[in-house]
């Protein structure tokens, strides 16, 4: 994923000399072929990610076209009211790309997580967020952020995600996709732990349950058609997401089923109103989380009999 | 403890480090390296701090703000009998107490949960703050990365700290010269580093961060000047003890392979580990 996005940059690059690559001491090794291209163009800011992000604005007020990369949690987190006041209030065309989504740093611990990035971003006006699964979905996410004029949060996991699309996938941005029907109930989730959703599904479908699974790429514009037109095909709705429940991917579902009136069954899966617990292996904090493929098999079959 | 036990034991230390980031499968192994004189002074000879006392409020307090060396602290800690030392064997393990960055709620010995650079320091100051308020003489000691430094909020705790005569509270800046992907020189450099703190108010010393006598004499003599918060200059090698590590960025988080752990093992006499 982490390559992907890397790779795009360096051909968005190529073709428009405005823009820039900012990092805040990271990107040791991924960022050499770019570094060694466009060396003017990369801005090591270091270790200060509140600076890096007002001065990306600046940059962007002289129509440069800054990516601003780090660690997730720091970028969102720490240069918050940055993002908020000079980004988003000023509708400054930067781009700010936060590695390590969710509990992917799974032994680094609760400092380099990012799990309520979403609630964050998601609340300010003006931002699209994007939430890839895979390396082609960012780099045609990579794409639809540089064409967009304004703040974008591109939101990654790491390196070493598995292949999710084939080639000729289209990526339309606000529109969720529908990567499994299925009539029972529909499973709504974003970013790398829509892989562990996909091995649900398929655990699901042999036990006779078929649901439908919708990846929310985009979560700011939100997809309500998709969100709507599931709660309606299906009666259930579950969301699933490597972050807190409060204030993301799930709120934001709910968000769109109450204000249309609905009153499908109902529920979040995620981190419920505490850090990510325990250190180990990404699968092992999966599991440790109750996010891994037989705690979403066990909450959907507890959903669909009551 | 003398000079020369000191030497013994920052020698074990650094087995123990290498040994524990090897078991774990990852760590900041230059990091922690780079700060294990600097930590074995401080918790042989300098600080009030037992697993006894540790929950007693007038004992002092050492922060690692920079907290992705955390190995060497829980090396020191274990050695001190804060945990078992069996603990370290599960580093970054599902289970484990001991993760990339140190928990406060689940090692003992542990003041404050680092690991997002620019809190710790000013944690301290708060802590350091509240000694005064409440009379105690507990003194704290906060350790921090040169490359942290580039943080804004060190400068607000350091503009903070004189003007409330914070003379309890030392700070000591890890100055290996090197951040995670570089030379602090070519990315955000400090220099002239000791000048900007004496302008901010702070008493301002510059040591060998490896030389264990200097340290020792530097940490006795706080607080430098009464009514002056103070700072020390620590240079030091990042990698230190690992000949290929030494002043070579990229080793900031990446584990050696099987030849290289050989010749790591060897260096620090480790053989047949
Ligand atoms: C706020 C924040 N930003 C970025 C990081 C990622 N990071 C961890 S260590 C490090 C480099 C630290 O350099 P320095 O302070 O000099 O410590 P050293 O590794 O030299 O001991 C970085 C950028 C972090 N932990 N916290
Ligand atoms: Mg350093």
């Amino acid at each position: 994923m982490r390559n992907a996005y890397l790779d795009e940059l360096y051909d968005l690059a190529r073709k428009d000399e405005d823009i820039i690559a900012l990092v805040a001491d990271n990107g040791a090794i991924v960022y050499d072929k770019y570094r060694r291209d466009f060396p003017s163009r990369f801005i090591n800011c270091g270790i200060s990610e509140a600076n890096m992000i007002s001065l990306a604005a600046g940059l962007a007020s002289c129509g440069k076209i800054p990516f601003a990369y780090t660690i997730g949690c720091f970028l969102t987190m720490r240069a918050f009211e940055q993002i908020r006041n000079d980004l988003c209030l000023q509708r400054m065309n930067v781009k700010i790309v936060g590695i390590g989504a969710g509990f992917v740093y799974s032994s680094l611990g609760p400092t380099h997580h990012a799990t309520e990035d979403i609630t964050l971003i998601r609340s300010l006006p003006n931002m699209t967020i994007f939430s890839p699964v895979d390396p082609l979905e960012t780099k045609k996410a990579t794409i639809a952020s540089a064409q967009i004029d304004g703040p974008v949060y591109l939101r990654l996991a790491t390196g070493g995600t598995p292949k999710i699309y084939k080639e000729d996938y289209e990526f339309k941005v606000g529109c969720g996709v529908t990567l499994r029907d299925g009539t029972d109930i529909a499973i709504i989730a974003t970013g790398g732990i829509v892989y562990e959703v996909l091995k649900a599904v398929d655990e699901l479908e042999r036990l006779g349950i078929s649901a439908r699974l919708i990846n929310i790429h985009t979560i700011k514009p939100i997809d309500k058609e998709i969100i709507l037109k599931a709660a309606h095909d299906t009666g259930a709705i579950l969301t699933v997401e490597e972050h807190t429940i409060i204030g993301g991917l799930g709120s934001a579902v709910a968000e769109v089923l109450l204000d249309n009136k609905s009153s499908v069954k109902f529920k979040r899966l995620g981190l419920n109103n505490v850090f990510a617990s325990g250190y180990g292996s990404y699968e092992e904090m999966k599991e440790i989380n109750g996010l891994s493929k037989m705690d979403i098999v066990e909450v959907v079959k507890k959903m669909i009999k009551n | 403890m003398k000079t020369l036990d000191l030497h013994k034991k920052a020698k074990e230390l650094r087995r123990t480090i290498f040994r524990t980031i090897c078991k774990g499968g990852g760590g900041h192994t230059p990091s922690s390296l780079s700060i294990v004189e600097i930590l074995t002074v401080l918790y042989y000879n300098i600080l009030n701090i037992s697993p006894e006392n540790q929950r007693d409020s007038a004992r002092d307090r050492f922060i690692l703000s920079k907290g992705h060396s955390c190995v060497a602290l829980y090396a020191i800690l274990a050695d001190r009998g804060f945990f078992n030392k069996e603990d370290l064997d599960t580093f970054g393990r599902k289970g484990s107490i001991l993760g990339g960055h140190p928990d406060m709620y689940k090692v003992p010995g542990i003041e404050a949960s680092t690991g997002a650079l620019g809190h710790g320091f000013p944690f301290g100051a708060g802590i350091a703050l509240a000694g005064k308020m409440d009379k105690k003489n507990y003194r704290v000691f906060v350790l921090l990365g040169d490359g942290e430094c580039q943080e804004g909020s060190v400068w607000e705790a350091a503009l903070f700290a004189p003007q409330h005569k914070l003379d309890n509270l030392t700070a000591i800046i890890d100055y290996n010269k090197l951040q995670a992907i570089d030379w602090l020189d070519n990315v955000i450099s400090l220099k002239p580093l000791a000048d900007k703190w004496k302008a901010f108010g702070w008493e301002t010393r510059e040591v060998d961060g490896h030389d264990m006598t200097e340290l020792n004499n530097v940490f006795k003599s706080v607080p430098f000047v009464s009514g002056k918060p103070n700072l020390i200059i620590a240079h030091t090698i990042k990698g230190k003890g690992i000949s290929f590590m030494e002043n070579v960025p990229i080793w900031h988080y990446r584990m050696p392979n099987e030849e290289e752990m050989a010749i790591a093992y060897k260096e620090l006499g480790l053989e047949g580990s």
